[in-house]
C-alpha cells in the first residue's frame, strides 16, 4: 500500500503531500479508501497537505437549505477540527464522488454515518501517527483544533506534520464514532461559513459568472412551451447595438412528445424550438429578442389548457384506480358499506412555478470536444449524464463547475437551460451565458403538478372513523422525469406524506389509489413534492371527519396516534406552545394539521379571526421532530422558510394555462409573500437522539391544511380548491 | 457574420466612490452597467420590471431598482451606493451576520440596501415601519422574520455608539 510522493503530487493538483480519503464507489461495498496509485477510483472526501490544510468536498450543492455548512461539519465535527479552518469545495460531478444530488431533503440523513465515518478514519490515522512518532499508546493521545495532543507529555503535533506517516498507515475501516453526548459542533448554534459572502456582495452565483471572450444569450422559447419556429426575421435584432448572432436554438425536455402511442413517449423526447439571440452584453441581447419577429406554430399539447387536465383529473376521480399498497389496511370498500356515515369531499390544489429569486442561468463552453459548465445546479452528476448525452461527449470530458443556487426548490435539478446554453456556445464557438428572465422563468415550467384528491370517509354514529380513501388524479414525475409506463400503475412517489408510514392514523379500514392524467407540460419536483398536495386534503378532510363525528381535531387525531409516540409528541407540544384549548372569543380559531416527509415529523397550528368578508393570520406554531438537530438555528430558519413559501402557495399564486399559454408571468401576477404578510412564527424543534430527518421540505405539508381547518372553525366554510383568497372566504 | 464595430454613447459615473466611464446605449438600466461593464456583481438581476428589489441600490442615499434605471438618468454628480460600497464592519451587516440571516442569499444585498436605507432616515422603526421599507423586497426563503430581528438589532446597536 506504499505510494509514491509523486501520486499524491498528481491527485488533487495539489502541491504538497497529501492525505486523501474517500469512499471506493467501484464495488459493491463502499470501503474506505485512500489515494493509494493513480486510477484508484475514490471520491475524496477529505484532502489534507502537508500545511495542515484541510479540504472537504461536498457533494450537496447549496441553494439556501444550508448544505455548504452542514456536510463538511459532519466531517469537521469527528476531525476534530474547527469548520472555519476547513476549506469546502463542491464536487464537479464526476461519478468517482457518486451522487450528488441536493434533493428530497437527503443531504445529512443519507451523509450522515458516511461523512463522519470518514472524519473519523482519517483522526484515528492521525492519532495513530502521533503515538508513533512518541512511542506511545494511541490511548495516549487525542485529537484537538487541528492537533494531536500527547496526554503524558503534553507536547503536541500538527496535522500538516503527521499526514506523511498517517497516509502510510492503513485505513480503519470501523472508526469510532463520536457519541451524542461527546459532540462539540454538531447540534450547537454555529455560523454558517457562506453567511459573510452572502452579505457581503462577493458570495459567486451562477449569474455572476464571467469568462473571458464569455457571450450572453437571451432566448425567444415559444409562447405555447412546446411550439415549433414556422418563420423568424433576425433584421430588426441585428441592428441592435452588441448583438453578434441570432440563430435557431432549441428546448429539451424530460418527457416524450404526449403522443398516444406510449412507447414512443418512452423513447423519445419533446423538444421545443427557439431563437437566441446572442449578443456581447445581456442588455443588448434582451433588447434584441425583443425585436424578433417570430411565427411558430402549436399543436397537440402546445395548445392545451389546465382546466382540460383538471377536467380529465376529476373524470379519472370516478374510478378505484391503482392501489398503494404502502397505504392499504383492511377491506375499505366493506367498511365504509359498514359505515353509519359516508363522507365525500374532493380537493383541488394547482400548479405552480417555483420562482426562486435568480432565475435559470448557465455558462457553457463547448470547445474540443469538450465542456465546461459554470452554473447553479442542483444536481452536476445528473447534468455530466445529460450532456454526455446530448452533446455525445464522454463523461470524463463533462466538468461541472457547481456555483451558489440562488435559490432553486427543485427547479434547478431539470437542466433545460444548460443544454441551451450547450446548444449555443458549440454554434457560436465560444462561451456563452444563457439567463432566462422572470417571464421566461415563471412561463416555461417546468411545474409543480396540479393534483384532484377524492377523499371518502367512513364513521359509525360515535364519530369513529372506521373507512379512509384517498385516491390521487393527476401528473406523475416519474412518467414525465423518468419516463415510466404508468398506466394502471401507482406513481411510488406520489403517494408521500400520506403513506402509513408518513400518516401513521389507526384507521381499521383504509386504501390510497392513484389515477394517472398526462400533464401536457413539463413538470417536476417542487418543495416538498406530492407531500405538498397531498397533505392539504389530507389534513383537511381529517377535520372533515372529525366535525361530522363531533370530535375535537387535536383529540382525533391524538386517538389515531396512539400508537406513533414521535406524532404524539409532536402534537402535544404544539398544543402547548398554541395553547390550543384556550377559551377564544367567536370569530377567532386554532386548526392544526400534522404530517411526516422525508423522515421529518412536522406538525402546525394557525390561529385566524374573521376581519370584513375574510379572516387574518393571528398567530402560527410550528413544531418539527428530524431527530438529532444537526444545526439547530438553520432547523428554525428552514421552518421559517417552509411556512413563507407554502404560505404563498396557498394563499397567492397559481399557475394556469390557457391555449397553451400560461396565463402569469411575473412577480405581479403570481405574487409571493413580502415583508409583513406573515406573522413571525413560535418555533419548537423537538429535542432527542434519533437519526437525523429531512429539514428543507417537511415544514412545507402541514401549512395549508392548518391554514384551511383554522378557516373551517372560525367561518364554517371549507376550502378545498387552492389557492384562496384571504380576503374573501 | 463578422465582428461589427458600433459606437456608443459614453457616460460617467459615480459609484462607490468611484468614476467611471463607461461606454453603452443610453437606455441601457444601471443594473447591467453595474454588473455587466464595472463588475460589482453583488447587485442582482431578479425580475426586470422593478417588482423583486434584488437589484437595489442606492441613489444618493435612496434605495432605487436599477434594473428600470436608464444609465442616462444618473448623473455623474449622482452618488450610487452598491453592496461594495458600504463601509466595512456597518452596523446592518454585522446584524445580518450575527442573525445568519441568508440562506440562498441572492436577494441579500438588496434587502441589506432597502435596510440602511431605512436606518438613515429611522433610527428607529417599528415593525410597521419595517414592513412599509422592506415591502418592495421579496425573500422566497422567506428570511424575512430574521431580517426584521437584524434591523431591530442594528437600529440598537447604532443608537448605543451614538450614545457612547
Amino acid at each position: 500500500m506504499n505510494t509514491s510522493r509523486r501520486d499524491f503530487i498528481r491527485i488533487g493538483g495539489q502541491s504538497a503531500f497529501i492525505l486523501a480519503l474517500g469512499f471506493s464507489v467501484t464495488g459493491k461495498a463502499k470501503t474506505l479508501q485512500k489515494v493509494t496509485a493513480l486510477g484508484v477510483e475514490i471520491n475524496p472526501y477529505i484532502i489534507i497537505n502537508e500545511a495542515g490544510k484541510v479540504t472537504i468536498f461536498n457533494p450537496r450543492p447549496d441553494m439556501g437549505q444550508g448544505t455548504y455548512q452542514s456536510l463538511p461539519m459532519l466531517i469537521a465535527e469527528e476531525l476534530e477540527i474547527p469548520l472555519e479552518k476547513i476549506d469546502i469545495q463542491m464536487t464537479d460531478g464526476s461519478a468517482r464522488f457518486g451522487s450528488q444530488m441536493s434533493g428530497g431533503s437527503s443531504s445529512v440523513r443519507t451523509r450522515w454515518i458516511p461523512m463522519r465515518t470518514a472524519g473519523a478514519a482519517v483522526k484515528e490515522m492521525l492519532l495513530q501517527a502521533g503515538a508513533n512518532r512518541w512511542k506511545v499508546s494511541i490511548t495516549d493521545c487525542y485529537a484537538k483544533d487541528g492537533f494531536i495532543i500527547n496526554r503524558v507529555s503534553n507536547a503536541k503535533l500538527s496535522y500538516g506534520e503527521l499526514v506523511e506517516e498517517a497516509s502510510k498507515l492503513p485505513v480503519p475501516q470501523k472508526p469510532r464514532l463520536k457519541t451524542w453526548s461527546e459532540f462539540t459542533q454538531l447540534g450547537k448554534k454555529s455560523f454558517r461559513p457562506d453567511v459573510t459572502s452572502k452579505v457581503d456582495g462577493t458570495a459567486i452565483f451562477g449569474m455572476d459568472v464571467k469568462l473571458p471572450g464569455m457571450l450572453y444569450a437571451s432566448i425567444v422559447h415559444s409562447p405555447t412551451i412546446y411550439g415549433k419556429v414556422k418563420s423568424f426575421s433576425a433584421d430588426k435584432a441585428m441592428g441592435v447595438k452588441g448583438v453578434r448572432f441570432v440563430l435557431k436554438t432549441e428546448r429539451n425536455f424530460y418527457h416524450g412528445p404526449f403522443s398516444p402511442d406510449v412507447e414512443l413517449n418512452q423513447k423519445a423526447r419533446a423538444k421545443s424550438e427557439a431563437i437566441a439571440v446572442v449578443a456581447e452584453s445581456y442588455w443588448s441581447a434582451l433588447k434584441g429578442k425583443k425585436l424578433v419577429q417570430a411565427a411558430w406554430s402549436s399543436e397537440g399539447a402546445a395548445e392545451s389548457a389546465t382546466s382540460q387536465y383538471f377536467n380529465a383529473a376529476k373524470a379519472k376521480a370516478q374510478s378505484e384506480g391503482a392501489t398503494y399498497k404502502d397505504a392499504a389496511v383492511g377491506d375499505f370498500a366493506k367498511a365504509l358499506q359498514l359505515s353509519d356515515y359516508k363522507i365525500q369531499a374532493t380537493y383541488q390544489t394547482p400548479f405552480m412555478a417555483h420562482a426562486p429569486m435568480e432565475p435559470c442561468n448557465a455558462t457553457v463552453f463547448v470547445q474540443d470536444g469538450k465542456v465546461e459548465v459554470w452554473a447553479p445546479v442542483q444536481g452536476p452528476d445528473g447534468l455530466v449524464a445529460e450532456l454526455a448525452g446530448y452533446l455525445g461527449f464522454k463523461p470524463e470530458n463533462v466538468k461541472i463547475n457547481v456555483t451558489f443556487l440562488g435559490g432553486a426548490f427543485g427547479r434547478k435539478a431539470y437542466y433545460d437551460y444548460v443544454l441551451e446554453a450547450a446548444h449555443i456556445s458549440r454554434q457560436v464557438n465560444a462561451p456563452v451565458k444563457v439567463i432566462w428572465t422572470r417571464e421566461e422563468d415563471i412561463q416555461q415550467g417546468p411545474f409543480r403538478p396540479g393534483m384532484i384528491s377524492a377523499m371518502q370517509g367512513g364513521i359509525d354514529n360515535q364519530g369513529n372513523v372506521l373507512a379512509f380513501e384517498h385516491r390521487l388524479n393527476g401528473a406523475s414525475i416519474m412518467a414525465n422525469v423518468f419516463k415510466a409506463d404508468m398506466r394502471g400503475k401507482i406513481d411510488p412517489w406520489a403517494g408521500e406524506g400520506i403513506s402509513l408510514e408518513d400518516s401513521p392514523y389507526a384507521f381499521p379500514a383504509r386504501r390510497n389509489s392513484f389515477n394517472w392524467v398526462d400533464p401536457q407540460m413539463p413538470i417536476l419536483w417542487w418543495r416538498s413534492v406530492y407531500a405538498s398536495t397531498n397533505v392539504f386534503a389530507q389534513e383537511c378532510f381529517m377535520d372533515e371527519l372529525a366535525h361530522e363525528g363531533e370530535k375535537d381535531p387535536l383529540d382525533l387525531r391524538l386517538h389515531l396516534l396512539k400508537d406513533s409516540p414521535r406524532f404524539v409528541a409532536v402534537l402535544n407540544k404544539l398544543a402547548e406552545i398554541s395553547d390550543y384549548r384556550a377559551k377564544r372569543k367567536a370569530g377567532k380559531s386554532i386548526g392544526i394539521a400534522i404530517a411526516r416527509s422525508f423522515a421529518s415529523i412536522a406538525a402546525h397550528a394557525f390561529v385566524v379571526e374573521k376581519q370584513g368578508a375574510g379572516v387574518k393570520i393571528s398567530q402560527i406554531y410550528a413544531v418539527i421532530d428530524c431527530g438529532f438537530a444537526v444545526n439547530p438555528d438553520n432547523i428554525v430558519a428552514q421552518m421559517q422558510s417552509n411556512l413563507v413559501y407554502g404560505l404563498s402557495a396557498t394563499i397567492k399564486n397559481e399557475i394556469t394555462r390557457n391555449h397553451g399559454v400560461i396565463e402569469q408571468s411575473n412577480f405581479h401576477d403570481y405574487a409571493v409573500l413580502r415583508q409583513g404578510e406573515i406573522p413571525d412564527a413560535v418555533i419548537h424543534v423537538m429535542q432527542n437522539e434519533e437519526e437525523p430527518g429531512g429539514v428543507g421540505e417537511p415544514g412545507l405539508p402541514p401549512v395549508a391544511p392548518a391554514l384551511c381547518n383554522a378557516i373551517f372553525l372560525a367561518t364554517g366554510k371549507r376550502v378545498r380548491t387552492l389557492p384562496l383568497d384571504l380576503s374573501s372566504i | 457574420m463578422g465582428i461589427k464595430k458600433w459606437t456608443m454613447p459614453t457616460y460617467q459615473l459615480t459609484i462607490n466612490a468611484k468614476k467611471h466611464r463607461v461606454d453603452v446605449d443610453s437606455d441601457t438600466p444601471l443594473l447591467w452597467v453595474i454588473r455587466d461593464e464595472i463588475g460589482y456583481t453583488g447587485t442582482k438581476f431578479g425580475c426586470g420590471m422593478g417588482l423583486c428589489g434584488a437589484c437595489t441600490v442606492l441613489l444618493n442615499g435612496q434605495p432605487i431598482r436599477s434594473c428600470s434605471t436608464p444609465v442616462s438618468a444618473v448623473k455623474l454628480t449622482d452618488k450610487v451606493t452598491t453592496i461594495e460600497g458600504l463601509s466595512a464592519g456597518n452596523a446592518v451587516q454585522e446584524a445580518w451576520i450575527e442573525a445568519q440571516v441568508p440562506q440562498c442569499g441572492y436577494c441579500q444585498s438588496g434587502q441589506i440596501l432597502a435596510a440602511s436605507a431605512l436606518l438613515a432616515s429611522n433610527a428607529t422603526p417599528s415593525d410597521e415601519d419595517i414592513d412599509n421599507a422592506m415591502a418592495g423586497n421579496i425573500c422566497r426563503c422567506g428570511t424575512y422574520p430574521l431580517m426584521r430581528q437584524a434591523i431591530h438589532a442594528a437600529a440598537a446597536k447604532i443608537q448605543k455608539t451614538k450614545k457612547a
